[in-house]
């Protein structure tokens, strides 16, 4: 395909753009009969490769080694996941939310559970409350240390962060196995609580995992914070701009790597959020590098509210005995729950027609929005700085594309 | 976080980096903790009790036709989510371990090659016939014909649920016979309401001397049924 | 002094070379010099990829290879095995001949690099009066044969990377040969067998290598990031970079050609250490004076082991660098470095020995180094950041 391009403006590469503007789109390539001489390098980082965290391929136009164009071609893992949804009952559906962002089931689990509860006008006991909240912040902690890891091994760091982080998320999932009796798919919030109780001796072992958890942050900050190939590599690339993120709907960890202060914990508080005293870190470059440190930041807030939990949890039911998990049919009605995910807002909307199934069931897949921007964020950088952003996005393709 | 420090050298955090994984490499030879390598299949990882993997249906007793705990309400292939159970419901009723006469399943199949473990059958079964087994290494030579588990396979026993749940069998246990202690109390309550309503419809229709001649031949056997433990 | 061990090699080639007529002595004499270097490389080369393998495990808590073999030994036959059976699959509309040739170029020029090292005392292969130029020379084949693999595979992955490793092991060369100079300034001879002589000599236990110098120190340290550039090894490894480009100028290779590509890349390794270890490290000679009874060519081996140990470490904490970041390392960075070391490697020559010349030295070497980091970084507005919280 011959098609010549109309000359376009891309950003400098090394100058860092002011927050206030967006960065250019590229012009609509033009058929012209003066074709230029040189020709754009066209390479699909295809659905198969090492790097693009899942079968997720990206179509770029390369000048050299600098980004020109990027499409994001997406779908190989589409498995119909809303369909099915509209044929099962309200409890059969909650495994399939497991499978959506398959690292964080519990908070997918959890944003299912609040849109049924608003639906149903369900409440939720207060033990039910700090288990969900407890695991919720486990279930972040072991997701931000999987994506710094990744985020380090595709840059090049061959493997070592990748492995001290899996080493302790193999601790909170040892946890959740003992809880829920999976490690990874747990099935475990119900409609008014939770499953199962917690069994005995798990909340020791829980407060012994958060007390070592801290040393492995400082490991981790000592290999690799103040590494000076990692902040070459990360500053000042992939800089998104405030107002494009708030115009593109990005919410999340790189949402507030930018300097927007919305975290739905605050914003929008739900469940119990509110008794907790933590904070938000907000970056103020919103490029890689702050994105990266804003996870590793969150890590240290989640550990906080783990510890208040822990200390405070009450005894009492975990499941709020009017509701029957089976046969459940709420009254007719449309409800949207969400909640802070690791990867930004996850929300659920569903109208419900008064039968056991719903009738309409959407989620708001945070990955797939917080991908829109990739191009934006791409242009003008390298081929190498590609693989960096798109790490720093935190996708995960069973979320993208559902 | 909050340093901002100006020019240091060039390479400083790179030294300590470097200083970093030459503990983590030195550390690997003296702490458990910095080499987490399992070796299997010579060692395995202790296996946590909650740990579920496919359902497998339970009997009571020695015999596994007899004591099965299905009774094939088909509850747990309505809410399967990926609609892997396949039952058939039996015609006749035969006696269940208390000898009640139940349905039983004549097929009950579960592909678990299509299964995802979420164990919501077992939360939905109202007779605690199906639980969740443990065992995860399932090789077969046909790809799904022998992942196609028929009752013959599926069934072990209370005693084996015991081995692998114990916690929870015990608990489960201690829930039937809960049931059926309750059960029984409802019955024997029952039958001594229906033997105090006897006495006084007889008493109170004397005239009618045939008929009383009549009922009163016919109360034994409900006397003994009603006397019959539950 | 036990010199038996010492010279075992030697003494044992002039013994089989009793056997042979004397009309083929020359033949021979050289043949049983190559032999053993052809031999002992590759066995080091299979050593090392188990080492590399092992050493990357323990760091990252989690150990090697272990099944073949007891702890693992038989895997580099194992890995050996498995690429010569490899199907050896050539794209289509590759250039057939260039494609099979860069591969037995690249092994090729890594094993003419061997012949001006010298292993142990007495053991060169040819002593030449222009050794270091000789194997600076032939280092640079490699570059071609790096782009005859990456042009000739015809796919727009390797040539990626093909244009990238040129680029970089250009910039490189520079750094690496000026970084040397330093040391060729202080012996006053290119012969490495010379500039070992040298640094054989002892004050008190003390050794004379070069290391051990202000100058020497910093040429070391600048070499041996070269060096590491030109292996194409983390932090410098973007040609191959593995999770970008794949494999990039080998991305096309497969079965032994592919073993080919990494027994060059571990040969070239191997001789840069080594001709670090002539330049800087005293070659052959042993770190103190009562040592000497271990025989040279044993600490040689052993010194090239402990480079290769630090390039796997390096390997196994940083991650890769960008293309241009590496550029503007090597050129704004290691070369002005490089051109300060000689400046204070004259300056070092012609002072007079003493404690004087030692803190005059060091001081000029450490106040550029100050200088310059503070450049880049503020040129490429690094910081540590701080970031604010929100209740």
């Amino acid at each position: 395909m011959t098609t010549a391009w109309a000359p376009i403006t891309e950003p400098n590469a090394t100058e860092t753009p002011s927050l206030g503007q967006p960065a250019p789109r590229p012009a609509v390539p033009v058929t012209s009969d003066s074709a230029l001489a040189e020709q754009y390098l066209e390479i699909s980082m295809g659905p198969q490769h090492p790097s693009t965290h899942g079968v997720f391929r990206m179509n770029v136009v390369l000048d050299g080694e600098r980004v020109i164009q990027l499409k994001p071609v997406f779908g190989y893992l589409h498995r119909n996941h809303e369909k099915i949804a509209e044929t099962e009952s309200y409890l059969g559906n909650m495994p399939y939310t497991d499978r959506l962002d398959y690292i964080c089931s519990i908070t997918n689990n959890w944003a299912y559970a609040l849109a049924v509860e608003k639906l149903g006008g369900i409440e939720v006991p207060e033990r039910a409350e700090y288990i969900r909240v407890i695991t919720g912040e486990l279930t972040r902690l072991q997701n931000h240390a999987c994506l710094l890891g990744f985020l380090l091994q595709d840059m090049g760091a061959s493997g070592t962060p990748l492995m001290y982080a899996f080493r302790e998320r193999e601790k909170v999932l040892d946890l959740f196995e003992s809880l829920t009796g999976a490690r990874m798919m747990c099935n475990y919030l119900r409609f008014g609580g939770c499953r199962v109780d917690l069994p005995a001796g798990w909340l020791d072992r829980a407060k012994a995992f958060l007390a070592e958890f801290p040393r492995f942050l400082d490991e981790f900050e000592r290999l690799l914070v103040d590494n000076e190939i990692l902040m070459e590599r990360t500053q000042n690339v992939g800089v998104l701009s405030r107002e494009l993120a708030v115009s593109s709907a990005i919410s999340g960890p790189m949402a507030r790597a930018s300097g927007l202060n919305y975290d739905i914990r605050k914003a929008d508080t739900y469940s119990i959020y509110s008794r907790f005293s933590f904070r938000v870190p907000l970056g103020h470059h919103g490029d890689v590098y702050d994105r990266y440190m804003i996870r590793f930041l969150e890590m240290h807030e989640s550990v906080k509210i783990l510890e208040q939990a822990m200390r405070d949890i009450p005894a009492g039911p975990i499941q709020n005995p009017a509701v029957k998990a089976r046969l459940f049919r709420p009254k007719p009605g449309e409800a949207y729950g969400r909640i802070e995910s690791p990867k930004g807002e996850l929300g659920f909307y569903l109208i419900s027609d008064g039968s056991g199934i719903p009738y309409r069931y959407r989620v708001r897949p945070p990955s797939l929005i917080n991908l829109t921007v990739l191009e934006d964020l791409c242009l003008g950088r390298n081929v190498a700085d590609v693989i960096a952003i798109l790490g720093s996005v935190d996708i995960v393709m069973g979320e993208v594309d559902r | 976080m909050s340093r901002d420090r100006g020019s240091r050298l060039l390479g400083e955090g790179i030294i300590k980096g470097l200083a970093e994984t030459a503990r983590n490499f030195f550390g690997s030879y003296v702490s458990k903790q910095r080499l987490t390598t399992v070796q299997y299949p010579e060692e395995r990882i202790p296996q946590d009790e909650s740990f579920r993997n496919f359902p497998f249906l339970v009997y009571d007793g020695s015999d596994p036709e007899a004591g099965l705990r299905c009774v094939s309400c088909q509850i747990c292939e309505k809410e399967c989510p990926p609609k892997c159970i396949f039952i058939e419901k039996s015609k006749d009723k035969k006696p269940d371990a208390v000898g009640k006469p139940q349905f039983y399943p004549t097929v009950f199949d579960i592909d678990v090659s299509v299964c995802m473990s979420c164990q919501i059958c077992v939360e939905v079964c109202p007779f605690e016939a199906i639980k969740m087994d443990v065992k995860y290494d399932y090789p077969t030579e046909s790809r799904f014909a022998a992942l196609l588990f028929d009752k013959h396979q599926l069934t072990k026993s209370n005693d084996y649920y015991h081995q692998i749940h114990p916690t929870e069998a015990s608990a489960v246990d201690a829930a039937l016979a809960a049931e059926r202690e309750a059960a029984a109390t409802k019955a024997a309550a029952a039958a001594a309401k229906a033997a105090a309503a006897k006495p006084a419809a007889t008493a109170g229709a004397p005239g009618t001397a045939t008929a009383s001649a009549a009922t009163s031949t016919v109360t034994p056997p409900s006397d003994t049924t009603a006397g019959e433990p539950r | 002094m036990t010199q038996t061990p010492d010279q075992v090699f030697v003494i044992l080639k002039h013994w089989l070379l009793g056997y042979v007529p004397t009309s083929v002595h020359a033949i021979a004499s050289a043949v049983l010099s190559i032999l053993p270097l052809m031999v002992v490389f590759p066995l080091l080369f299979a050593i090392t990829t188990l080492l590399e393998r092992k050493g990357l495990g323990r760091i990252q808590n989690r150990l090697g290879p272990n099944r073949t073999g007891p702890m693992g030994l038989w895997q580099p036959l194992a890995d050996g095995i498995k690429s010569l059976t490899k199907e050896d699959i050539v794209p289509f509309t590759a250039d057939h001949i260039v494609h099979f040739l860069a591969p037995v170029l690249l092994v090729v020029a890594a094993f003419l690099a061997y012949a001006v090292l010298p292993v142990g005392r007495n053991m060169v292969l040819v002593n030449l009066n222009a050794g270091v130029l000789f194997f600076f020379a032939v280092g640079s084949v490699v570059e071609l044969a790096v782009f005859m693999a990456g042009w000739s595979s015809r796919s727009k992955y390797s040539m990626l990377g093909a244009m990238r490793a040129i680029a970089q092991m250009i910039s490189y060369e520079v750094p690496l040969v000026l970084a040397s100079v330093v040391v060729i300034m202080q012996a006053g001879s290119l012969s490495t067998v010379d500039i070992v002589e040298r640094q054989a000599t002892y004050t008190g236990i003390f050794p004379h290598w070069y290391v051990f110098t202000p100058w020497g120190f910093l040429g070391f340290i600048l070499f041996m990031i070269a060096a590491t550039a030109e292996s194409n090894r983390s932090p410098f490894d973007l040609p191959e970079g593995e999770s970008e480009i794949i494999a990039g100028y080998y991305i096309e290779y497969s079965g032994f050609k592919f073993a080919l590509f990494f027994l060059g890349e571990y040969l070239g390794m191997f001789a840069t250490s080594g001709i670090a270890i002539t330049l800087f490290l005293g070659g052959w000679s042993a770190p103190l004076s009562v040592l000497t009874f271990i025989p040279s060519w044993a600490w040689f081996f052993l010194k090239l082991l402990t480079l290769i140990c630090m390039f796997i470490w390096v390997r196994g904490t940083l991650p890769r660098l960008r293309m241009d970041q590496l550029m503007n390392f090597a050129w704004e960075f290691i070369l002005p470095m490089a051109l300060f070391n000689m400046v204070i490697a004259g300056l070092w020559r012609f002072m007079n020995p003493g404690a004087v010349r030692w803190f005059v030295c060091a001081f000029l070497i450490l106040v550029p180094m100050f200088v310059l980091s503070a450049l880049l970084k503020r040129k490429k507005k690094l910081q540590l950041r701080t970031y604010s919280f929100a209740e």
